[in-house]
This record gives C-alpha cells, sequence and structure tokens, in this order.
C-alpha cells in the first residue's frame, strides 16, 4: 500500500541479522593462537561483519532500495539475504539460513507490532544503524557509508505525514501477517505467549502525540470548555516522556531495535506453526504466485547493485552453524514443516555487470507456471532455463 | 471480561464468586477494574484466513427478518463474507479477490462493506486496482469500476478506500483524496459514475452518512482523510459541500454520522464529536492509548463504539443536553480483548446490545453480548 516500505523493511531485517550473525560468531569465537584453521576467530569475525556490512550499504544498492516500488514478495526478500548472508567467507547451510531467517523476520514483526507511534518505526531502524556503526569502528569508510545511509533515511522519512507512517505500518504488517514462530529469547521474557501471538501490554508511557487515555472535554459554541469528566479506561498509562531523536547522534528514547542478544542468551527457535493457523498458510501457497518475470527483473536491479565478490574457492571450514550442533542442523532440515518452507532462488552475480539481464543466472528450486514455460520471446530465455526440482 | 482466551468456554452460568475468582487469575498486569461487567464473551466465529490490519476491517449486515447477521473480514489479496445465527453458529461463507490486473503481486483488498441503499442493497469491495460491486451475498459482480492511476503510480500506490451509501448513490474514496459518487439504479447493473468530488488531498481513510433529515442544506454524508481533514456534504445529483473541519497533523481512521453529529476517531487515540452544520468540535475524548481503527454506531440508542490498536473497546452514549442543545458524551462500558491489535467493530443489532470485533493476525470474529 505504501512504495515507501522497502527501505525500512531491508535495513531492519538486515540489523537484525547481522545481530545474530554476530553474536552466533562470538559464541564460536577462539583465540587467534589456538584456533585451528577451520575455527572462527575474533580477526574472521570482524572480517565477516565488514564484509556484509559494506555489501549492505553499497551506495549502488542503497539507491535502488530508496527507490518508490513495491514490496516484494517473502520470496524474493528472502533472496536478497540469501546473497548478503554470503557475501563474505561465511557459508550457512539451508537449515542455518532459514533459522536466521525466521528470527530476523519475527524480532522486527514484534518490533513493528510494538511501535507505539508509526512513526516510531523510523526510530527502531535508527537503533539498527547506531548499533551497525558499532560492528565495525574500525573502519572508517564503510562507517561513512552508512552515515550517508542515515541522511537519505532521514531525507525521505523525516519530513514524511503522520498518514504515511500509517500506511507504511499497515505495509508491514500485511507482510507479517500469520507468521507465529516461537523464538525462545521471546518467550523467556515473556514478550511471546506459547501460542506464538505476541504480548501487547497495556500500561506504560503513551505514545509521542497522544494523551494518557481517561479525559472527557465539553466545548461550548465559542470554543470554550465547559465541562471535564474522567471515564476509566482500564489500562495504566502514563505521559510519554520525550520525543525519540532523528540527527545524527541522538536519543532515540524507544528501546525497540537495539540489540537483544548476548553470547548468554542463545537464539532458538520452535518450528511447529499452531495448526489453527495452517489453514491460512496453505491458502497463501495455493494462490498462484509464481516470482514472475517483473519480480525477478526487480531483484536482479537489487541484487546488481550488490558488489559481491566472488569467493576465491570452496572454503568449507567456514562454515557458521545456527545450531549448537551439526546434528541438530540436519534434524531441523528434515523436520521442517512443509507450510514454513522458503523455496529459496539461488541467484549468483556473474563476472559481467553491464546489464540486468545478463546479471542473473537463475538456479535451483522454486515454482514455475505453464505460463512461463510458454513463452517464447528473446527476454525470456534465461526464465525459460530454471530447473524444476 | 478481561481473559478473553479463544480456547475459553462460554462464561454465563458460572458463579459470581468463581467468576471473579477466575478473572483476577487471568488478569494481565496493568489492568484497572473496569465499569461493573456489562457484556459477555459469546462464541467466536471462525475465519478461514486472519484479518489484514486495515482500518475498519469488519462490516456487519444485520437481517433480523431472517434471523441473520452477515459478516465481512479482509484478509488481504481476499475478503470473506459469511452469514451467522444468533448463536454465532456459522451458516454459510464466500471469499472474494480482488480482481487481478498488472502487477507485481497480487492485489490488496482495502474494504469490504454492505450498502443499505432504499431499493437493494450492495456489497463493495474497493483494492488497489478498483472498485468492484456485487449482490448483497457476494454471488454476482454487478460493477467494476478500474482505477485510474495516472502520474502518481511511480511514487505512490493507487487504491481505493473508504466505502458508504447515502440515498441511492454509493461515494467510494481513492488514494488521491477524490471521492467517486456511484447513482445506482433499483436494480440491475446499469450503475453509472455521477460525480467526482474533489476536495481532500490526501487518501480518503472513510465516509459516513446518514439518512437525509428532509431539510435543503442538512449534512448527510462526511467524508475523512488521513490529514484529519474532515467535508462535511449533502447528497444529490450534485453534492454540494456545507463544511470543512481541518485536521490536526493526525490522521482520521474513521468516522460516523448521528442526527447531526459527526464522530471521529484519530490516529493519536483521540474520539471528537463535532456539529456536523457548523463543523465545531464539540466533546474531545482521550480515549485510547494508540490508534483508533474503528467506529460504529447504533442509531437507535445513539451509541458509539470505539475501537483501538491499544486492545481496548469502548462504548459511548451520545445525547443533545436539554438545556442548550449541545452535544453530550457518557462512557458506558470498557472492554479489553488481551494481545490482540483490534483492526475493525460493529454493533451486531440496532440498540447496541451486542458487538463483533476484529483483530490482526487473528484467525476468528470475536463477539460479545450484554448480560
Amino acid at each position: 500500500m505504501s512504495m515507501r516500505t522497502l527501505p525500512l523493511l531491508f535495513l531492519n531485517l538486515g540489523g537484525e541479522m547481522l545481530y545474530i550473525l554476530d553474536q552466533r560468531l562470538r559464541a564460536q569465537n577462539i583465540p587467534g593462537d589456538k584456533a585451528r584453521k577451520d575455527e572462527w576467530t575474533e580477526v574472521d569475525r570482524k572480517r565477516v561483519m565488514n564484509d556484509i556490512i559494506s555489501t549492505m550499504f553499497n551506495q549502488k544498492f542503497m539507491d535502488e532500495l530508496f527507490k518508490p516500488q513495491e514490496l516484494y514478495s517473502k520470496k524474493a526478500l528472502r533472496t536478497v539475504y540469501d546473497r548478503l548472508a554470503h557475501a563474505s567467507i561465511m557459508r550457512l547451510n539451508q537449515a542455518s539460513m532459514d533459522k536466521l531467517y525466521d528470527l530476523m523476520t519475527m524480532a522486527f514483526k514484534y518490533q513493528v507490532l510494538l511501535c507505539p507511534r508509526p512513526k516510531d518505526v523510523l526510530l527502531v531502524t535508527l537503533n539498527h544503524l547506531d548499533a551497525i556503526k558499532g560492528l565495525i569502528q574500525d573502519s572508517p569508510t564503510i562507517l561513512h557509508q552508512v552515515d550517508k545511509t542515515f541522511r537519505q533515511l532521514t531525507d525521505i522519512y523525516g519530513g514524511l505525514s503522520a498518514g504515511e507512517f500509517q500506511l507504511i505500518r499497515q505495509t508491514l504488517l500485511i507482510f507479517f501477517q500469520d507468521l507465529h514462530i516461537r523464538v525462545s529469547i521471546f518467550l523467556k521474557d515473556k514478550v511471546q505467549n506459547s501460542s506464538g501471538r505476541f504480548v501487547l501490554p497495556v500500561s506504560g508511557p503513551v505514545p509521542w502525540g497522544t494523551e494518557v487515555p481517561g479525559l472527557i472535554r465539553t466545548f461550548n459554541n465559542k470554543g470554550k470548555e465547559v465541562k471535564r469528566t474522567e471515564f476509566k479506561h482500564g489500562g495504566s498509562y502514563v505521559a510519554a516522556p520525550k520525543e525519540g531523536s532523528l540527527e545524527l547522534y541522538g536519543d532515540r528514547v524507544l528501546k525497540l531495535g537495539t540489540n537483544m542478544y548476548s553470547v548468554n542468551r542463545p537464539v532458538e527457535t520452535h518450528m511447529s506453526a499452531a495448526s489453527k493457523n495452517l489453514a491460512s498458510q496453505t491458502q497463501e501457497s495455493i494462490v498462484p504466485n509464481p516470482l514472475a518475470k517483473e519480480e525477478l527483473n526487480l531483484l536482479a536491479r537489487l541484487i546488481g547493485g550488490m558488489e559481491i565478490q566472488k569467493p576465491s574457492g570452496p572454503e568449507p571450514g567456514f562454515r557458521l552453524n545456527l545450531f549448537t550442533t551439526d546434528e541438530e542442523e540436519e534434524q531441523a532440515a528434515l523436520t521442517r514443516p512443509e507450510e514454513l518452507s522458503y523455496k529459496v532462488i539461488n541467484i549468483q552475480a556473474t563476472q559481467d555487470q553491464q546489464t540486468n539481464q545478463e546479471l542473473v543466472r537463475i538456479m535451483g528450486e522454486f515454482e514455475i507456471t505453464d505460463q512461463s514455460r510458454q513463452s517464447s520471446s528473446k527476454g525470456d530465455d534465461w526464465l525459460a532455463m530454471m530447473d524444476e526440482l | 471480561m478481561v481473559a478473553a482466551d479463544s480456547e475459553r468456554p462460554n462464561a454465563s452460568g458460572v458463579s459470581e464468586l468463581l467468576e471473579s475468582r477466575l478473572s483476577s487469575a487471568f488478569r494481565a498486569p496493568g489492568i484497572d477494574r473496569l465499569s461493573p461487567r456489562m457484556f459477555r464473551r459469546e462464541r467466536s466465529i471462525p475465519l478461514r484466513g486472519s484479518a489484514a490490519a486495515l482500518c475498519n476491517n469488519l462490516s456487519v449486515l444485520q437481517l433480523p427478518a431472517r434471523n441473520l447477521t452477515h459478516f465481512g473480514v479482509v484478509h488481504g489479496p481476499s475478503a470473506q463474507l459469511l452469514s451467522a445465527a444468533p448463536e454465532g453458529v456459522p451458516l454459510a461463507q464466500r471469499q472474494l479477490h480482488a480482481k487481478e490486473g498488472a502487477g507485481v503481486s497480487p492485489p490488496l483488498i482495502t474494504q469490504i462493506h454492505w450498502c443499505v441503499l432504499p431499493f437493494r442493497v450492495l456489497l463493495v469491495l474497493t483494492s488497489h486496482r478498483g472498485i468492484q460491486m456485487y449482490e448483497s451475498d457476494g454471488s454476482v459482480m454487478v460493477y467494476w469500476h478500474a482505477l485510474d492511476a495516472g502520474d502518481a503510480s511511480l511514487v505512490q500506490a493507487a487504491f481505493a478506500r473508504g466505502i458508504a451509501a447515502s440515498g441511492h448513490y454509493v461515494c467510494v474514496g481513492t488514494w488521491s483524496g477524490q471521492v467517486l459518487v456511484f447513482d445506482i439504479p433499483t436494480k440491475g447493473p446499469n450503475i453509472v459514475l455521477s460525480e467526482e468530488l474533489a476536495r481532500h488531498q490526501t487518501p480518503i481513510s472513510d465516509i459516513a452518512t446518514e439518512p437525509a433529515q428532509g431539510q435543503d442544506c442538512v449534512a448527510d454524508t462526511v467524508t475523512a482523510d488521513d490529514s484529519g481533514l474532515l467535508c462535511v456534504w449533502r447528497s444529490g445529483p450534485k453534492f454540494k459541500l456545507l463544511t470543512q473541519i481541518p485536521g490536526f497533523g493526525v490522521p482520521c481512521s474513521s468516522v460516523q454520522l448521528w442526527q447531526g453529529t459527526i464522530a471521529a476517531g484519530y490516529g493519536n487515540g483521540q474520539v471528537r464529536l463535532y456539529e456536523a452544520s457548523t463543523g465545531t468540535v464539540h466533546v474531545q475524548i482521550d480515549a485510547h492509548a494508540r490508534a483508533i481503527c474503528a467506529l460504529d454506531l447504533a442509531p437507535e440508542v445513539g451509541k458509539l463504539l470505539s475501537a483501538a490498536e491499544d486492545t481496548f473497546v469502548h462504548i459511548w452514549k451520545l445525547s443533545r443536553s436539554p438545556e442548550d442543545g449541545y452535544i453530550e458524551v457518557e462512557h458506558c462500558h470498557g472492554e479489553c480483548v488481551p494481545d490482540t491489535q483490534l483492526c475493525g467493530a460493529r454493533f451486531c443489532d440496532p440498540s447496541g446490545s451486542s458487538f463483533a470485533v476484529t483483530g490482526y493476525d487473528v484467525a476468528e470474529i470475536l463477539r460479545f453480548s450484554s448480560i
């Protein structure tokens, strides 16, 4: 509904991804002198974070991202993150990538839902950017890239009206509809209950610009207040302390979007979708939504902006596991419910980055309809090269 | 009733003491004791798909003569209609989809609403492609109007939103602020676009109407938009703008009109009551802690229902002061639907003794009726 949603979605999901990867890499840190060839060190961790962040904030990519456009489908967006996560020496198996994406999406869904005002999603984004800058303190070039994006963000969103932010919020919530994956850290903190629904508190500060409920004021024809009565609202709210800052450095006030992970709080997901949600999820997969040519073009333009170094060679030792053991990862891959499968498209950038069509070679499994098979125009050749597994 | 867990059985028949024990066991921290319990949870009606995070996302058509109630909820690219018997037993259901068109993904529906006209009832569905009108059971599409996205399509998504019947007209709002007025014949598909009202500059959010009072200059239609601007009209072959009520930087998500009183719900949780003929604000209620998503009226008794993203529903009684005729309001009842970001709310009978709500991500219609 709003065509300004994609940058916010991308930056916040990206931020969550970095929090999780950073936590997992730190958890698997081995001191440099003691590390074997296939173990993670502090140097490796910093390198991976730098590579991913500089890819994310690449200027060409950001320019593409900030163009007004419709939101991508979940499938298409997942593909972008797949690519991003592999922008460095790190490799993730399908099961770990799935888990990573689950955590990212549930975290941002939670943040959007709990934003007091629709405009607060901008503060959540700035919280992510602030934390990202903390991860790359030693790299002034990348810091400069992030600051540039910061300015792009505040230029465009700083002046949007409350109505436009409400549209953005609704667009984001529609994107996250029916996602009820239970996240261990949320369950422990009691922000999510066992059915997968988030807890919506009815206490605390009201949003900036809202009054504490309970007052009825009556006016006469001339606008003079003639009566004041109170009613029992039912919640226990207090006034908002102050407005969060949109400056480069400032007190955001809001805590949503700051890093909730630490080495001592492992991340796990429970993969059972509550049965009553199955109907709506299978409903979505029945509605034909192949990754149409138009969407692939958009995706190609976006990923084309990512300047990803080709991996120097197979480096199996630098695999990151989001689970505690390899066996657990294998088990997760086998038992992942069908409805939650992302059916990712594998895209690899080719050397030649002249045109968008040449950028993308699509491989791997995904759904295609008979329609795309039958198209015979030249431009559809690459579409027709997709394998059906 | 605080513990609105959908699996919990109907509490009627449980003794007062047990009930208060149960409700204090389930009471979420921070909830004060509300006014003496006036409503109880009734059996929910399951939906095929969860409700989308849109405003005014519940339409109800009351058919007391047939002992039926129709409900309409938007899920996303589809909307669901269902009819239920008085106890909430679902009888029939139908799914409608937005008409396809060019675009990357299937078009989303923005609203679904029954329009009660003098000689017929139409079901109107608005989406990112246009306006679909059906016979009241949704079985036959009688009219399709495609939106003209024009130049705006590069920066803004086109959509229609805001539906109301005014006499034999159906008014539908658009993303540009335009309000399309359709002239509806007593039967058949010969619907004609009669006028385009161009006073609003931002997307229309809601439209409210009430039966004409007879005199020439009495307002019977109010249009609201995302900037909070309200336009007050008199319907006819040519709609006449009677007055404008400026916004104050906050979207007006829902609006109602009753006996010359405009009730408007805003994104900052406020409900304001205005005198329609003059546009003067007479009452300002700090009603909710989050954006209001829906207002509804029980016209027989002047009851107003407000629902918001703060999980609360409130019922208010509107009246006119006997001394000076000014609008007055009194709070009647508040209800918390725990952990549910409400998106739609409607009275289910003209006396306001029952109501239903929908919530984002919730695949059922929650019902309440007075004890």
